[in-house]
């Protein structure tokens, strides 16, 4: 395995990081495009996954299994997390009859 | 008498000399049983905090405290005769305090085992402590009978921790004990003091008196320290062989000279003398009872028991003897000065008792503990005789006490004993000759007055004058209350007025002159109360017997021998001292005493008894004069002694905290505290706009800051590779 690490192709790389950058980049304008409080959570997600991207290509880069073990680890957060969010927004849902999240821009510091 | 002019230049070897021989303490394991004599009254406590908790409606907690305090006075008796005025025995009971610390190279240990140390001077005050303990026990009985099921058995669960603690402080062998027990009687005095805690002058009294006793305290728990840190032992009987051994070297000069004036200290916190006597006549608040037994008779005695177990130490500092002397004398003469203008009956017997403990504290200062302790034996008695007959005048008349509303109380029926009796207690109180107290008086005064130092000559003469005083005071309250035409008006305790139980004893009086309330009938006092009265009378009487002995049988005076025993030895012997005037000083203090005692008797039965508006005039002559005129006012107002100490040390404490509260308030509360809480407040204010509720605001901004961050990160990397 460490021999497997031992090298790797730079156009692979950059490719893996170009499409971690463009995953952000969807999620990162979804998010501030969108009111739907579950396309805003989906647009989490992607920019979720596109940090777990970046951080596989890293550590290929640097010949370290580490960034791999983490992402195994997000996974399996992420999807405690996602069942969280989800129920959440029910229940957000069911007190103002509405996805939107501008329904809640009450909650203001001021 | 103390050789002063000996003491004064040759200290080396006149340590031996100036104590005296003290025999050495043996050690008896074979008496144990004596601490049944401190055990007795606190198992009595244990049973009446029973009895409290069990909610006993009887007088079982009388019964259980007179029967463990009889017991006492006949173990203390037992002892007496077993011992007299052998060699001191230290009785060890149980281990108490024991540390030791340091190595091999500087060990040190301290060790104060609960011990008993039993001498003549014990057994002397013991006798008299437990004795008049169980009298006053059973006086109490009857008195506090309106309180059964309510006070009852917390009164008597005082008396029993009271005694309990006297008895500690007295048999202790070590001064860790006797501190043990001075405090414990301090607290028997607070709680009893309080014991009409809903009243609120009580509770004010109480805490006075715990409060100014604590002053004294720490005179006496200094005093205590340095004599550990300089003697290396707390223990009495070793202490008296260092101290016959001769001075010390070691911890600085000053530290010997300072523990007599710190022992000082304390014993006139608990004697109640000038500074700290304040508080004596306003533990008054207290049920009569206590005012007799722990006020007047033992309690306040324990500064003299004090002065006189640590005399040795005290007879190597001149100094420290002669500011006893002076302090005695003055408060003698104060105390006696504003027992002419009190009212209140109880009150002028709280004077007289501190009046009588400083002539006490004069003769222990001038050098005769004989004096001090004979002194101390016929006050214990004629004073409890007189707090007494005042506890039966108040629980008859419901409460009433003042000596203007009460008069011709020997005609009234079932009064005719109490009044005899306190006829007894005043002739006594004034030193009648031949009577007990004239011979107790007689010492210290010939002692003082036949001093070889002026100043105690003249604290001789001041206590001649106090006697004449004293006599005036006295014979006014007897003349305005117990002689002259009947005529009072009932306190308004009507507990006693509407208590069933005294029917019986209502005997309708024809021909009274009554007060305000015209239903309301005195009742006599009944055996409990009629029989230690008698009682604590033939005993006052018969305490002028160790002085008969001498006087007409050639014999020794049993006061005197036993104290001669202990080790308040140096100052025990016969009292001559040198000429005054032409005469011998004991022939001249006999004469002038007496005369004082006469003069002050007529006075008092010109102004209050054959021509009562007489008193009035003298006022209104003393008024006119410009003079005299502030004589009548500040005696009645006690010198302003309480008023000059609320404006030296309440009047600044309270300013003082109110200084402190407002810096509390402002700078630590409001400027502190609350100042730095306001710091995040501020900040977050000026942060406040950007969180305006847009969720994807708030998105941007991160976004944004990211890139910001992102982009300077970058931009100083450039900076170091370009």
């Amino acid at each position: 395995m460490t021999e497997l690490l031992a090298t790797y192709d730079a156009s692979s790389v950059n490719a893996a990081l170009l499409t971690s950058s463009l995953l952000f980049g969807i999620g990162l304008v979804g998010f501030l495009s969108r009111r739907n409080m579950i396309v805003m959570f989906l647009c989490t997600e992607l920019m979720f996954q596109g940090a777990a991207l970046a951080m596989i290509a890293f550590g290929r880069v640097h010949g370290n299994p580490d960034g791999q073990t983490f992402v195994i680890f997000i996974l399996t957060i992420a999807a405690a997390e996602a069942a969280l969010a989800l129920g959440l927004v029910v229940l957000l849902y069911r007190r103002r009859e509405t996805l939107d999240s501008e329904a809640w821009s009450e909650l203001k510091e001021c | 008498m103390l050789n002063f002019s000996l003491l004064a230049d040759a200290t080396d070897h006149a340590a031996a000399t100036a104590i005296g021989v003290i025999q050495p303490a043996v050690d008896a394991p074979d008496l144990k049983w004596a601490g049944l004599i401190i055990g007795l009254p606190a198992l009595s406590a244990l049973l009446c905090t029973i009895c409290g908790a069990m909610r006993v409606r009887s007088k079982l907690p009388a019964f259980i405290t007179i029967v463990a305090l009889i017991g006492s006075f006949v173990l203390t008796c037992m002892l007496f005769q077993q011992l007299g005025q052998g060699a001191p025995r230290v009785v060890g009971l149980f281990e108490w305090m024991s540390f030791s610390w340091g190595n091999a190279d500087r060990f040190q240990s301290f060790s104060a085992p609960f011990a008993l140390y039993v001498d003549s001077l014990t057994l002397f005050w013991m006798l008299f402590v437990t004795g008049l303990g169980s009298l006053i026990a059973i006086y109490a009985s009857e008195y506090m009978e309106s309180d059964v099921g309510k006070g009852y058995t917390r009164f008597f669960g005082g008396v029993s921790v009271f005694l309990a603690a006297m008895a500690t402080l007295v048999m202790a062998s070590n001064l860790v004990v006797l501190y043990l027990g001075w405090e414990g009687v301090g607290l028997a005095s607070y709680l009893l003091i309080g014991y009409y805690y809903s009243k609120p002058s009580a509770v004010a009294a109480a805490k006075k008196a715990f409060i100014m006793n604590r002053i004294g305290d720490l005179g006496l728990a200094l005093g205590i320290s340095l004599i550990w840190v300089n003697y290396g032992t707390v223990d009495y009987a070793t202490l008296f062989s260092v101290l016959e051994a001769g001075p010390t070297a070691g911890h600085g000069d000053w530290m010997p000279g300072a523990i007599p004036f710190l022992l000082m200290l304390g014993a006139f916190g608990k004697s109640a003398q000038i500074p700290l006597f304040t508080w004596l006549p306003d533990a008054m608040e207290g049920p009569t009872p206590v005012s007799a037994l722990i006020h007047a008779a033992t309690m306040v005695t324990a500064g003299v028991y004090l002065i006189a177990r640590m005399y040795p130490l005290f007879a190597l500092h001149e100094d420290a003897l002669a500011t006893v002397a002076w302090v005695g004398g003055l408060t003698a003469f104060v105390a006696a000065t504003i027992g002419m203008a009190q009212y209140d009956m109880k009150r002028v017997w709280a004077y007289s008792t501190i009046s009588q403990l400083g002539y006490m504290f004069l003769g222990l200062g001038v050098g005769t503990t004989f004096g001090a302790g004979y002194h101390v034996f016929t006050h214990a008695f004629f004073k409890a005789l007189l707090f007494l007959t005042a506890g039966a005048v108040m629980h008859g008349f419901a409460g009433q006490i003042d000596i203007r509303k009460l008069s011709g109380l020997r005609k009234v029926p079932g009064f005719r004993l109490v009044s005899y009796l306190a006829l007894l207690g005043c002739l006594w109180l004034s030193a009648l000759p031949f009577s007990a107290a004239f011979f107790s008086k007689d010492t210290i005064l010939t002692a003082a007055l036949g001093s070889e130092r002026s100043d105690f000559q003249f604290l001789g003469w001041l206590g001649l004058l106090t006697a004449g005083i004293t006599a005036y005071y006295t014979f006014r309250v007897w003349f305005r209350t117990f002689a002259g035409p009947v005529h009072f008006e009932a306190g308004d305790d009507q507990h006693d007025a509407h208590d069933d139980t005294h029917d019986a004893h209502h005997a309708p009086v024809a021909g009274l002159s009554l007060g305000a309330k015209h239903d309301f009938h005195p009742h006599g006092p009944r055996w409990a109360i009629r029989i230690p009265l008698i009682l604590i009378a033939i005993g006052a009487v018969a305490a002028g017997w160790p002085a008969y002995n001498v006087l007409f049988f050639h014999g020794e005076n049993w006061v005197q021998t036993m104290i001669a025993h202990s080790s308040a030895v140096a100052g025990s012997g016969e009292v001559h001292g040198q000429d005054v005037l032409g005469l011998s000083a004991h022939l001249m203090t006999s004469i002038v005493g007496s005369a004082a005692c006469v003069i002050g008797i007529g006075i008092a039965f010109w102004m209050h008894l054959a021509d009562r508006s007489a008193a009035d005039r003298v006022r209104g002559a003393l008024r006119g004069f410009i003079l005299t005129r502030w004589i009548p006012t500040t005696l009645e107002n006690r010198w302003y002694v309480d008023e000059i100490y609320h404006m030296m040390f309440r009047l600044p404490l309270w300013a003082g905290s109110h200084i402190l509260h407002f810096f509390d308030k402002t700078v630590v509360d409001g400027f502190l505290v609350d100042g730095t809480g306001r710091v995040p407040v501020a900040v977050a204010r000026l942060f406040q706009p950007l969180y305006n509720g847009v969720l994807q605001g708030y998105a941007a901004t991160m976004a944004g800051g990211f890139v910001l961050i992102a982009g300077w990160v970058f931009w100083i990397w450039l900076r170091g590779n370009g």
